[in-house]
């Protein structure tokens, strides 16, 4: 079919009868111009502007906006509590990406087999999911409460802790509080990822391995585990770029603290933002933050092709 | 069922099943129990998972003491105008790219994507600057656009999923019919399509109505704070009113699990479909 042809047969016989091939070439941008305009004006736009701010002085106080090159970057480079939050982000990224998939992946299995109920369990696992976050957040805060919480109560019960363990207020704990309720909200949805994974390998597969011989744990590790895994990387990946934005339950669970022990580089470039209206420095650490991120998704790719090129 | 499971193992399943559904339902079922009953019963040591004595305290507070009322009507409008304007918008992108002929659409669908993996708090400065020059600072609106545009990407892919989905003879037809491109759209895709619609437009809705650092940043007065800041700042000024957090919790949550579980087929479906080509 040539081009004109395909531009009537798009067409239809009476819309642009005047001028019907320059038209219907336009009409598929058009169509497209209000999602383009709505993703540029929103989010292309303040990218950009961002990455100008990061080289200037902006300040909501001092009303100065002059370009000082890379003097933002150079503040960052030595500023402790900008690396103290790029720890915290990448100790929470990585425990709760690994402790997500791993956990994601038992109940994914647990909900492939045949069972009564199946369908209340894979109800009541998007209950997490759809919750808002800030409520998430003032459930675990209730939950681990130093005083009243019900996590406490129950582990002094069952005789694991003699006193109340100050989970949220001591810098011990903390950041592994919030671990903990990130793990339990997000799980889920890796779970149904994972099953959805699980559904795409062939029967026959798995029927072949049981012929062969193979036990349960045999048919998982050399059959389903193998062909899992490029969807296990790939939502691996997408759950740990997520992880590393963090922001509603460290800002509603702890706001950063105790002494900055759950600061993370988001809550962190909030606070930079709109309590020291630093929109220059502020800036730059979006910047830092998107380095990283593109460094850990690289990283991913490069693992994932190695993987795959490894099993042709 | 082709494989009997042993004893041991079905033993097993169920214990499987019982700790993921504790691990799943448990804290907001606490969250429910403890918004029902009074705070000094909530401080005693002991917790009692029945509320008994029974009370609604915690619920007549939320409107009495917090207009609670006044942020869910914010949250219903924004995430509503919200839902509307992403449907409508990521229809007619998911159409022009599924059903035109527009070269490059898997380049224009990967561009859509990559956006979209832009972290959130690098545009939030940018934008609070924009909108305050351009009058917005704590309207509906500041909140909408942002939404829409945070909202388009995993819309579009996802109709364009199920829009691909539907054989072409349609159009064919309808084209011999003498249907033109929007009729096409709205009058013969949009009405198949009305399950994904529902689906993508419950994601949309609930992206909406739980986003918080947005709406934390752009909004600052009640007439236009949505539910998450309204809650985030629930503290009174000498003890956490746990109670109210929790009777709060329970009125944001239930109508999205009532939703949810009404349309978890479909959702899981779409969230599955848009997460595997992610």
């Amino acid at each position: 079919m040539s081009l004109q042809q395909t531009a009537t047969a798009i067409a239809g016989p009476r819309k642009g009868a005047g001028n019907p091939f320059r038209w219907q070439l336009v009409t598929p941008w058009l169509l497209l111009l209000p999602a383009f305009l709505s993703l540029a004006s929103v989010s292309v736009y303040p990218i950009l502007k961002g990455l100008w701010l990061s080289f200037t002085n902006t300040s909501l106080v001092t009303q100065e906006h002059d370009f000082i090159g890379f003097g933002n970057y150079r503040l960052l480079w030595v500023d402790d509590l900008f690396w103290n939050a790029w720890w915290h982000t990448i100790t929470f990224t990585a425990v709760s990406t690994l402790a997500e998939t791993l956990l994601g992946l038992a109940i994914a299995l647990l909900l492939f087999e045949h069972f009564a109920f199946r369908g209340v369990v894979r109800a009541a696992m998007l209950v997490p999911w759809a919750m808002p976050t800030v409520v998430t957040s003032k459930m675990f805060g209730w939950l681990f409460d130093g005083q009243h919480g019900l996590i406490n109560y129950l582990l002094k019960s069952a005789g694991i802790i003699k006193d109340n363990v100050n989970w949220l207020g001591s810098v011990d704990n903390a950041l592994w509080t919030i671990i903990f309720a990130d793990v339990w909200k997000t799980t889920p949805f890796m779970a149904l990822l994972l099953l959805a994974g699980l559904h795409t390998i062939p029967k026959s597969l798995i029927e072949a391995a049981r012929m062969d011989g193979a036990r349960s744990l045999a048919t998982f590790w050399y059959v389903r585990l193998p062909m899992l895994l490029p969807t296990l990387l790939i939502a691996g990946l997408f759950r740990a770029l997520d992880a590393f934005r963090v922001f509603d339950l460290v800002y509603v669970l702890t706001g950063g603290g105790p002494a900055d022990s759950t600061e993370t580089l988001s809550t962190l470039n909030y606070k930079t933002l709109f309590s020291t209206l630093q929109f220059g420095y502020g800036s730059a650490i979006s910047t830092a933050m998107f380095i990283t991120e593109a460094l850990i998704a690289l990283g991913f790719c490069i693992f994932l092709y190695e993987r795959l090129r490894r099993q042709r | 069922m082709i494989y009997a499971y042993s004893p041991l193992r079905r033993f097993g399943l169920y214990l499987g099943a019982l700790l993921a559904l504790i691990w799943s339902g448990g804290p907001f079922l606490w969250q429910l129990s403890s918004s029902f009953q009074l705070d000094r019963e909530l401080t005693t040591g002991s917790p009692k998972f029945w509320p008994a004595p029974f009370t609604i305290e915690h619920y007549v507070n939320l409107v009495v003491e917090k207009s609670f009322q006044e942020y869910i009507y914010n949250s219903i409008i924004v995430a509503s105008l919200t839902t509307l304007f992403c449907l409508f918008v990521g229809a007619l992108a998911a159409f022009s790219l599924s059903r035109l002929d527009v070269r490059g659409k898997f380049g224009v669908l990967g561009i859509i994507l990559s956006i979209s993996m832009f972290p959130q708090i690098a545009i939030v400065g940018p934008l609070y600057l924009l909108a305050s020059d351009l009058g917005l600072l704590d309207t509906y609106a500041s909140l909408v656009i942002t939404y829409l545009a945070l909202g388009l990407p995993l819309v579009t892919w996802v109709l364009f999923g199920y829009f691909e989905t539907l054989p072409r003879e349609i159009d064919e037809a309808a084209r011999m019919d003498g249907c033109s491109t929007l009729g096409l759209l709205f009058r013969i895709i949009l009405p198949i399509s009305l399950p994904s619609l529902v689906t993508t437009g419950l994601l949309a809705f609930i992206a909406a109505w739980n986003e918080f650092m947005f709406a934390l940043a752009f909004t600052s007065s009640i007439d236009h704070q949505t539910v998450p800041v309204g809650i985030a700042n629930f503290t009174n000024l000498y003890y956490v009113p746990w109670g109210d957090i929790a009777a709060a919790s329970v009125v944001v949550t239930v109508p999205l699990i009532v939703l949810v579980l009404a349309f978890q087929k479909h959702i899981i479906e779409g969230l599955t479909q848009g997460g595997v080509k992610e």
